[in-house]
C-alpha cells in the first residue's frame, strides 16, 4: 500500500464514516430520549434508498403501502385507547396526526407515480414519505410498553427489525437498487481524486450534526428533549409529555436516517435488508460513544468507516469481521472506564 | 371554595395501603402543611395528587374534578410539585433548568424573562451560578433551584415535599423563610414536612398524618401548643 492508495482509502472511509455518523447520532438521540435501542433504524435508511429509486423509475414506492398500513393501525390503536379513557374530544386531533398527516406525502407519491419530479422535489418527497414510519412504529409497538426495561425494549426492537425486513421484502421486492449520483464531478485534493458525492456526504453529515447541536442548545423543544433524556420524572413535572418527546426524537432520528439513505443510495447497491448491516456498523460507533455522547459517537463512527475502508482493501471478505471485532475491546474499555451517570443527584 | 380539595384518597402498593381515606383542603393563598413521621404516606399522597401514581378517591382543583387527568394536564392547570428528590436536570445549566420550569407557559418570552428576574431576585445565588450545571450545586442551592424552577411555572398551587430534607439547619431556616415569603405572591402552598416545628411556624393550617391516615388537624397555632404533638413531634424544645 502506498500513500496514494492510502489516501484514496481514507477518503472512501471518511465518506462511509460520515453516513455512519448520521445514523449513529440518530441511534443515540432516540436511545437517550426513549431508552429504546431502535434496531430497525438501519432499515429506515434502506427504505429511503429504495423509495428514492422507485421515484426515479417513475414507480409508486412500496413505502406508500407500508405507511398506509402503519397509519391505519396506529390510528385504530389511538382511537381505541382514547375511547376507553373517555377522551372522545381528542379523537379529531388523533385522526389528523396519526392518519391524515402521514398519508399526505404518501398520497402525493401515489398520485405522482408515473411522472418524474424534479430532483429537489423528489428528495423532499422521499424524506416526507419516510418520516412517519418510525413515529408510527413507536405508537404501535413501543408506546404500550413505554415503562418496560431497556432489555425488554431491545428484544422487541430486534423482533421489530425482522418484521420490518419482512415487510420490506413484501413492499419493495428482492431487487437491489442504486440511484443516480446527485453530484457528478471529481476534484483533486493534493493529487488525490475526491468524488463530489464523498464531499456531499461529509458536508451533509457536518451540516445535520450542526443543526442538531443548534436544536438541542438553543430551542425550548430541544432543551425539553434533553431534559427528558436526563430525567424523565423531572421532565413530566415540568409538563413535558414523554410520549411527545419520544415522537419528536423518532422524527428527528428519521430525518437523519432518511438523509443518510439518500446519500448512500448512489454509492452502494441497496436491498430491502441492507439496512441491518449499515445500522449495525453505526451502532458500533454509537457504542464507542457510550450511547450518550454525540461528539464521541461521531468520532467513533468515523473510525468505523475508515477502518472498514482499509479492511476492505486488506481482505475484502473479512472486512465485516474486522469491523465487528473492534466492538469487543471497545466494550471492554467502555465498561471499565465509563462512569454510569444514572442522573443520580445524591442528596 | 377551596382551591384544592382531596376527598377520600387512598393509595395502595399491592396489598399495602400507604394512604387511607385522606381528605384535606387548601384554600386560595393559604399555606397548609401535612406533618408526620417517616413512612406516614405523605409522599405517596403528594405523588397521587400530581397524578403520577394511581389512587382511589377524588381530587378537585379549582372547581374541576381532575381525578382522571394525566400529570401533564394537571401541571398545565397550575399544579406544581417540588419532589423530595428535587428531580433537577443535573446535566443542564441552572438557567436551562429555570427555563424549562416555564415550559407550559404560553405568555411570551418577555413575561418569562420577567419571572426569571424575579426568581434571581429571590435567590441571588442562582444568578451567580446560572451558567453552572445543576449537578454541581450544593444541597441548599439545589433546593433553591428546585423552588425557583417551580416558581417559573407561575403555579396556582405549589406542593413541596420535604424541602428541608438533608439540609443544614441554617439553610433550612433560610428555605422556610423563603417559603413564608412566597405567601405574598398569592400562591397556595401544600407543604409536607417531617420538621414539624418549622412547618407549623410557616403554615396557617396543619394536618398530622400517621400510618396513612390523618389523625389531627387544626390551625397551626393550636397544633403547635397541642400537648400530644409536643411529645411526639415537636420535642422538648417547646418552651411555654
Amino acid at each position: 500500500m502506498n500513500a496514494q492508495i492510502a489516501a484514496i482509502l481514507a477518503i472512501d472511509g471518511i465518506a462511509s464514516g460520515a453516513i455512519y455518523v448520521l445514523i449513529a447520532i440518530g441511534f443515540v438521540l432516540i436511545f437517550a430520549v426513549t431508552r429504546i435501542i431502535f434496531v430497525p433504524f438501519g432499515d429506515i435508511t434502506a427504505f429511503t434508498a429504495l423509495t428514492l429509486a422507485s421515484l426515479e423509475n417513475k414507480q409508486m414506492p412500496g413505502t406508500v403501502g407500508m405507511v398506509a398500513v402503519l397509519a391505519v393501525m396506529a390510528t385504530l390503536m389511538e382511537v381505541f385507547s382514547l375511547w376507553r379513557k373517555g377522551a372522545l374530544g381528542k379523537i379529531p386531533a388523533a385522526l389528523f396526526f396519526y392518519l391524515a398527516l402521514p398519508l399526505i406525502p404518501a398520497a402525493i407519491a401515489w398520485a405522482t407515480a408515473g411522472t418524474l419530479l424534479p430532483t429537489p422535489l423528489r428528495l423532499l418527497l422521499t424524506v416526507a414519505v419516510i418520516l412517519p414510519i418510525a413515529p408510527l412504529l413507536n405508537r404501535i409497538v413501543y408506546q404500550p410498553i413505554a415503562d418496560a426495561t431497556v432489555l425488554l425494549l431491545l428484544i422487541v426492537s430486534v423482533a421489530l427489525h425482522f418484521a420490518m425486513s419482512g415487510l420490506g421484502l413484501l413492499f419493495f421486492g428482492p431487487e437491489g437498487v442504486r440511484t443516480q449520483s446527485l453530484v457528478d464531478f471529481t476534484t483533486f485534493i493534493a493529487g488525490t481524486p475526491v468524488s463530489g458525492q464523498a464531499m456531499l456526504i461529509l458536508g451533509s453529515a457536518i451540516f445535520f450534526s450542526f443543526l442538531l447541536y443548534l436544536f438541542f442548545n438553543f430551542t425550548l423543544y430541544g432543551k425539553a428533549l434533553h431534559a427528558t433524556a436526563i430525567n424523565r420524572t423531572g421532565a413530566r413535572l415540568m409538563g413535558i409529555r414523554p410520549q411527545q418527546a419520544c415522537t419528536i426524537a423518532f422524527l428527528l432520528g428519521s430525518v437523519l436516517a432518511a438523509v443518510s439513505g439518500i446519500l448512500i443510495a448512489p454509492v452502494n447497491t441497496i436491498f430491502y435488508d441492507s439496512g441491518f448491516l449499515i445500522g449495525l456498523k453505526s451502532f458500533v460507533g454509537a457504542i464507542i460513544g457510550g450511547m450518550v455522547s454525540f461528539p464521541v459517537t461521531a468520532i467513533g463512527s468515523m473510525f468505523v468507516g475508515i477502518l472498514e475502508g482499509f479492511a476492505a482493501f486488506l481482505s475484502s471478505p473479512f472486512k465485516d469481521v474486522i469491523v465487528f471485532s473492534i466492538l469487543i475491546p471497545v466494550l471492554l474499555w467502555r465498561s471499565y472506564t465509563l462512569v454510569h451517570a444514572e442522573e443520580e443527584d445524591e442528596e | 371554595m377551596a382551591l384544592l380539595s382531596i376527598q377520600n384518597v387512598s393509595v395502595s402498593y399491592g396489598k399495602a395501603e400507604a394512604v387511607r381515606n385522606v381528605s384535606l383542603e387548601v384554600d386560595r393563598g393559604q399555606i397548609v402543611t401535612v406533618i408526620g413521621p417517616n413512612g406516614a404516606g405523605k409522599t405517596s399522597l403528594l405523588t397521587s395528587v400530581i397524578g403520577m401514581i394511581p389512587a382511589a378517591g377524588r381530587v378537585i382543583f379549582d372547581g374541576t374534578d381532575i381525578t382522571a387527568l394525566p400529570t401533564e394536564d394537571r401541571i398545565e392547570m397550575g399544579f406544581c410539585l417540588v419532589p423530595e428528590r428535587r428531580e433537577l436536570f443535573a446535566d443542564m445549566s441552572v438557567y436551562d433548568n429555570l427555563l424549562l420550569g416555564a415550559y407550559t407557559r404560553r405568555d411570551g418570552s418577555a413575561a418569562i424573562k420577567a419571572s426569571m428576574e424575579e426568581v434571581y431576585g429571590r435567590f441571588p445565588r442562582l444568578r451567580e451560578r446560572r451558567a453552572q450545571k445543576a449537578g454541581t450545586l450544593s444541597g441548599g442551592e439545589r433546593q433553591m433551584l428546585a423552588l425557583g424552577r417551580a416558581l417559573m411555572a407561575k403555579p396556582k398551587l405549589l406542593m413541596l415535599d420535604e424541602p428541608s430534607l438533608g439540609l443544614a439547619p441554617l439553610i433550612t431556616r433560610e428555605i422556610f423563610k423563603i417559603i413564608a415569603s412566597l405567601h405574598e405572591t398569592g400562591v397556595s402552598i401544600l407543604l409536607v414536612e417531617q420538621n414539624a416545628r418549622a412547618a407549623l411556624e410557616t403554615a396557617g393550617f396543619g394536618y398530622v398524618m400517621e400510618t396513612g391516615e390523618i389523625v389531627h388537624s387544626g390551625s397551626s397555632a393550636t397544633l403547635i401548643d397541642d400537648p400530644r404533638l409536643i411529645s411526639t413531634y415537636l420535642g422538648g424544645g417547646a418552651s411555654h
